[in-house]
């Protein structure tokens, strides 16, 4: 009989095995990211038409963003996917201090870019520059005011886009300090280690979205320069 | 064609070019439905009969399949399908490519009710006055929400989209009057917002069109375009502020990002509307948006207007669509002259 | 002697059903079996609610004044029929109960692979569901299930946020049980279950999750977008603000046209398994009938502008999207014909889940044909948003999605509960809910053609009998809907007993006891053989030893 099976730590007792616990998880985590792929693409789908029928109000818009404060978070994210990278590594070899360092590392990276981000939005609400109509209140130079309405459906693009994405963001932190606190309780192993590769494929899916995002609302209008 | 019109049960009546097609199309339809359906129900009540289970413990002999059949019933129902394809395109094609020669009527959809303006001026509410045996094309657009103008008597439907102008065309032919309905769900009184469409003889018509003492919609949109002070800047010798729009209709305008775009009745809404939008090229984007201060009916007067002053019937530059019924100011539209 | 003492093993085991008694050990189960319960209790409400709506809806119809009820009043009872029907009743319908229930019986498997995520999924589900119960008694919404902008988004004074975040949070357990079931699939399956040993129901749900997981997040992202505009006034879909209408029917219909395959393939999946059990034959064509639900899937997907053919797209937009429909056909054609052929040469049982089958592929027939009607250009300019629409989709959705939920409801109820309904109330019901529906139905197709839009409150007068007949038809069908709950809740205490295999059918999930124990088998199955082998059916072998000592004796 293979009562023994139910012993092996980790291993819920519907599946026969590790391996198919394993294949599951990885693939129920990919799927997961495909219906996250079609989420952030109805919103991509919306960039792309109306940047085709507002072109002027996109440059401009585009132009009410920090290209530094999106780089900084740009360098930031990919900084934390490389130390994502490396909590796997080490928890495949079973090294829980160097896991729970690089964990600690993503956190932190992590929490840093939402810390930028919410200087970012701080900014744009202080401006008026929050699209919904009771605030939406542009200073006259900034924007042109012939695009008010153009920029203004560039801006609900940006927020909605970015605020998807900040969500996703805060959920992974919620995800990692759960992640942390098995790591710390020493629930993984060389050989039960899935739930730190699944969430480092999270976390890398998150980054990539925004490395989209960076260029295309950004550095969108950058090379007709500042303009203001 | 009126040869063929009879009244069929179960069917509106036949009183456009469109209607008979149509109707042969989906009768057509249903006897492809109810032969599939009728042999597959005979075949459902054969076997049934035929092949009851006798006692509890038979199993009758397997079959995997048969190659042959499946293919059988695949390709046959595709060719079915794409000849119900070609029929259905054609028709269609029809319906959407614009007529040539036309009586055009600019119509609004507001909650609740449809606004109608002739090229002569006059105007109707839930009504629509047409002549039979001509070209109708309908310009619409809505006010607020969408709407559909649906005339089941005519086989044609065409959504009105608030932000842009959808068109459909007719030609009625048979007097009489039908239903308009509005097939695009729209709110409260959705189903209050229902007119008739009369179909008169081209005399009759053209005696109803005189009943009023309205102005054709180009002469108010000059008018217009004088009171809000369009002219100031579009003047006429093209030294103003803003391009000139006199001989411009359905030319290409080249625009200040490199790009063209055609100067019809789409555009002239949208930079009357969102001026910064397309802005011409060699031109300063300083015109004021007349959104709020000017309704879509006036809009539409404005567009009769400057297509009234449009390039002339043949100039090269000019498409089809906009030579159709180009100057319904400068002349009373003459039935029938087209054939 | 060791087989009696496992016999009487078997007989004091505990199934899934006396394992726990407690509210808890329902409400906190991770056991795929008892998740499907709490659904089937869940949507048999909401089909209630919906049910009611639909009564209201024929009621005012009787007559062209619109009398019963204010325009106001009719319009949001329409939309929360329609909401209700779709979003909380279709769409879980045969993956949620019968899907949750039997693929993993069907794999030979313990549970599905993620049983917590299962779980989340129907509080996820009754989460959205409470929000719109609280959307209907605070006024509920006017706009019509598709929520077209910019009426949902700026006109309308009714309660659209709070439904756009219902169908929102809704949506989420409907991605997590397409996840669930692809991944069980894909991981799960009892050694020597290869994938063309699967039964086709469990092909069909494959279908269905792959709808599920890529079409949903679509119109998630959409209502939300819907949800913004509305509060913040932001130009996403209105263009007085600068947003454009007909994206939001593109983003819309690229979820709900598919949305309309994950109603209908499930229970297509489900017709292939009664259809091979009542007549003891293999599926003809198997794997015709296997791949034509992944080719339905795929091809949904490309269908959408067909929904848009009068909406000012353009005219070779409608041209391509009105020939990818008619591919969408073929594999619907394909199943049709197939299952027709498994009849022949069959050993045909007239039980009441046969009937069902039988009513499906009628009623399936009419339905697809009439969609051939839509999809024609030139003829769904007239057809478009008229009654011929609201048939033809009551044809698929009712005729087909419904009469399979029925006859699958009937054909493992006996695994389910462990006990038989009444075999005669069965058919009787079977044959009222088919006449009942036609009854309905029908007429509908011709008061369409000649004219009468959908969503009117009044209509003129010359449509009206169409209606009588249609509303008489409807008080048929509501019988015929009734009595199954009425003998289904009998049978679970007085129906006769049903024993492990009752239709001696062929299939993993007849192999267990019922109701089956917990873990499912008390065994690993290890199968060595096809889908549909019926010399493998201990039962029948049974029998016919039975009859051959009879007639020899």
């Amino acid at each position: 009989m293979s009562d023994h099976a139910a012993h092996v730590p980790g291993l819920a007792h519907h599946f026969v095995n590790m391996e198919q616990q394993k294949e599951a998880g990885t693939i129920g985590m990919w799927l997961f990211l495909l219906t996250e792929i079609m989420f952030f693409g109805g919103l991509f789908l919306a960039y792309t038409i109306y940047r085709a029928k507002y072109p002027d109000g996109f440059l401009q818009g585009s132009h009410l963003l920090s290209v530094p404060l999106g780089g900084l978070n740009t360098v930031v994210l990919i900084v934390s996917s490389l130390t994502m990278a490396m909590a796997v590594y080490y928890s495949q070899l079973g090294e829980r201090k160097k896991l729970l360092g690089f964990l600690a590392l993503t956190l932190i990276l992590g929490s840093v870019f939402l810390v930028v981000k919410y200087f970012e939005y701080a900014e744009k609400f202080q401006h008026h520059l929050f699209p919904a109509h009771w605030m939406y209140n542009p200073a006259a130079d900034h924007p042109p005011t012939q695009y008010h309405g153009q920029v203004q459906v560039f801006l609900w693009i940006y927020f909605m886009m970015t605020g998807l994405h900040a969500l996703h963001m805060i959920i992974g932190i919620g995800l990692l300090l759960v992640i942390m606190f098995m790591a710390h309780k020493g629930k993984f192993s060389k050989q039960y280690n899935s739930p730190v590769e699944l969430f480092g494929l999270y976390w890398h899916f998150v980054d990539i979205v925004w490395i989209f995002l960076f260029p295309l609302l950004y550095l969108t209008g950058y090379h007709v320069g500042g303009g203001h | 064609m009126s040869l063929f019109s009879f009244q069929i049960p179960f069917m509106p009546e036949q009183a456009s070019k469109f209607a008979l097609e149509v109707d042969l199309f989906y009768i057509a339809l249903w006897l492809i439905t109810i032969g599939v359906t009728i042999g597959i129900v005979i075949a459902i009540f054969v076997f049934m009969v035929k092949y009851k289970r006798r006692h509890n413990g038979e199993i009758p002999d397997q079959i995997e399949g048969h190659m042959m059949l499946e293919i059988l019933w695949s390709v046959i129902p595709f060719i079915i399908c794409i000849g119900i394809f070609a029929w259905g395109a054609k028709i269609y094609y029809q319906m959407y490519s614009e007529p040539k020669e036309s009586l055009e009527i600019f119509v609004t959809g507001k909650q609740w009710m449809w606004r109608a303006q002739h090229p002569d001026g006059q105007r109707e509410i839930n009504t629509l006055h047409v002549p039979v045996g001509r070209r109708v094309k309908l310009t619409m657009t809505s006010e607020d929400v969408l709407h559909a103008y649906f005339i089941p008597a005519f086989r044609t439907k065409t959504d009105v989209v608030p932000g842009r102008y959808t068109t459909t065309w007719f030609e009625a032919t048979k007097p009489g009057t039908y239903h308009i309905f509005c097939a695009e769900y729209c709110g409260t009184q959705h189903s209050g917002m229902i007119g008739t469409v009369t179909a008169m003889e081209p005399g009759e018509y053209q005696a109803w069109l005189g009943g009023g003492t309205n102005e054709p919609p180009a002469i108010v949109g000059e008018r217009l375009f004088s009171s809000l002070a369009c002219n100031t800047c579009h003047t006429a010798d093209g030294k103003g502020r803003g391009p000139k729009l006199t001989e411009l209709y359905g030319k290409q305008v080249k625009l200040n990002n490199g790009s063209s775009v055609t100067f019809d009745d789409t555009y002239i809404r949208e930079s009357i509307l969102d001026p910064a939008a397309k802005v011409v090229e060699n031109y300063q984007v300083i015109m004021p948006s007349f959104r709020g201060q000017i309704s879509e009916e006036q809009i539409g007067q404005v567009i009769a207007y400057l297509k009234s002053i449009g390039p002339k019937d043949g100039d090269a530059a000019a498409k089809p669509a906009a030579t159709a019924a180009a100057k319904p100011a400068a002349a009373k539209p003459a039935p029938a002259a087209t054939k | 002697m060791a087989t009696e003492v496992m016999a009487q093993a078997e007989e004091s085991r505990t199934n899934y059903l006396t394992n726990g008694h407690t509210v808890k050990s329902w409400l906190l189960t991770l056991d795929h079996k008892r998740i499907g319960l709490l659904y089937l209790f869940s949507i048999s409400i909401f089909f209630a609610i919906g049910g009611i709506y639909a009564a209201l809806i024929r009621l005012e119809l009787i007559t062209p004044q619109g009398d019963l009820m204010t325009a106001e009043t009719y319009n949001r009872v329409f939309t929360m029929h329609g909401v209700m029907m779709i979003f909380f009743f279709l769409i879980p319908s045969i993956p949620a109960t019968l899907g949750n229930f039997l693929l993993p019986l069907m794999l030979g498997t313990k549970d599905v692979a993620f049983p917590r995520l299962n779980l989340l999924s129907w509080y996820v589900f009754m989460v959205g569901a409470i929000l719109m119960l609280i959307t209907i008694m605070s006024g509920g919404v006017d706009t019509g299930w598709t929520f077209y902008p910019p009426y949902s988004s700026i006109y309308s004074n009714s309660q659209v946020t709070l439904a756009g975040v219902s169908i929102f949070i809704t949506g989420f357990s409907s991605i997590l049980t397409g996840l669930n079931f692809m991944v069980t699939i894909h991981t799960m399956r009892a050694p020597g279950l290869t994938w063309f040993r699967l039964p086709l129901f469990v092909w069909a749900h494959y279908a269905t999750s792959l709808i599920q997981v890529l079409g949903t997040p679509v119109v998630a992202i959409t209502v939300l977008a819907l949800a913004f505009e509305r509060t913040l006034q932001i130009g996403i879909f209105d263009p007085k603000l600068g947003g454009d209408p007909v994206l939001f029917q593109h983003m819309f219909w690229f979820y709900s046209h598919p949305a309309v395959y994950i109603m209908i393939i499930p229970s297509m999946g489900v017709i292939s398994e009664l259809i091979a059990n009542m007549t003891r034959k293999k599926v003809f064509g198997y794997h015709f009938v296997a791949f034509s639900s992944l080719a339905i899937a795929v091809f949904g997907f490309l269908v959408w502008g067909h929904h848009m053919f009068t909406s000012s797209q353009s005219m070779y937009a409608g041209m391509v999207f009105s020939l990818i429909t008619y591919a969408v056909a073929i594999p619907s054609a394909i199943k049709t014909f197939n299952w027709t052929a498994t009849i022949f040469k069959g050993s045909v049982s007239y039980d009441t889940p046969m009937i069902y089958a039988l009513a499906f592929i009628g009623l399936f027939t009419i339905g697809g044909m009439t969609g051939l009607f839509l999809a024609a250009l030139g003829l769904d300019v007239h057809l478009h948003d008229t009654y011929f629409v609201v048939a033809h989709f009551h044809y698929v959705m009712v005729g087909g999605a419904i009469i399979g939920y029925l006859g699958g409801l009937h054909f493992w109820w006996p695994k389910m509960t462990g006990r038989m309904y009444p075999e005669v109330w069965g058919r009787i019901s079977a044959a009222i809910v088919f006449l009942g529906f036609n009854l309905t139905f029908f007429p509908q197709f011709i008061v369409g053609y000649l004219g009468m839009p959908r969503r009117y409150h009044a209509y003129v007068p010359e449509y009206q009998v169409w209606h009588i007949l249609s509303t008489a038809g409807a008080s048929l069908l509501a019988i015929g809907f009734i009595m199954p709950v009425v003998y289904l809740a009998w049978s679970l205490k007085y129906g006769e007993k049903a024993g492990d295999n009752p239709w001696m059918a062929a299939g993993l999930e007849w192999e267990t006891s019922s109701p089956p124990p917990t873990e499912n088998f008390t065994y690993q199955p290890v199968i060595n053989h096809d889908a549909y082998e019926f010399e493998n059916v201990k039962e029948i072998k049974e029998a016919a030893a039975k009859e051959a000592a009879l007639q020899t004796a």
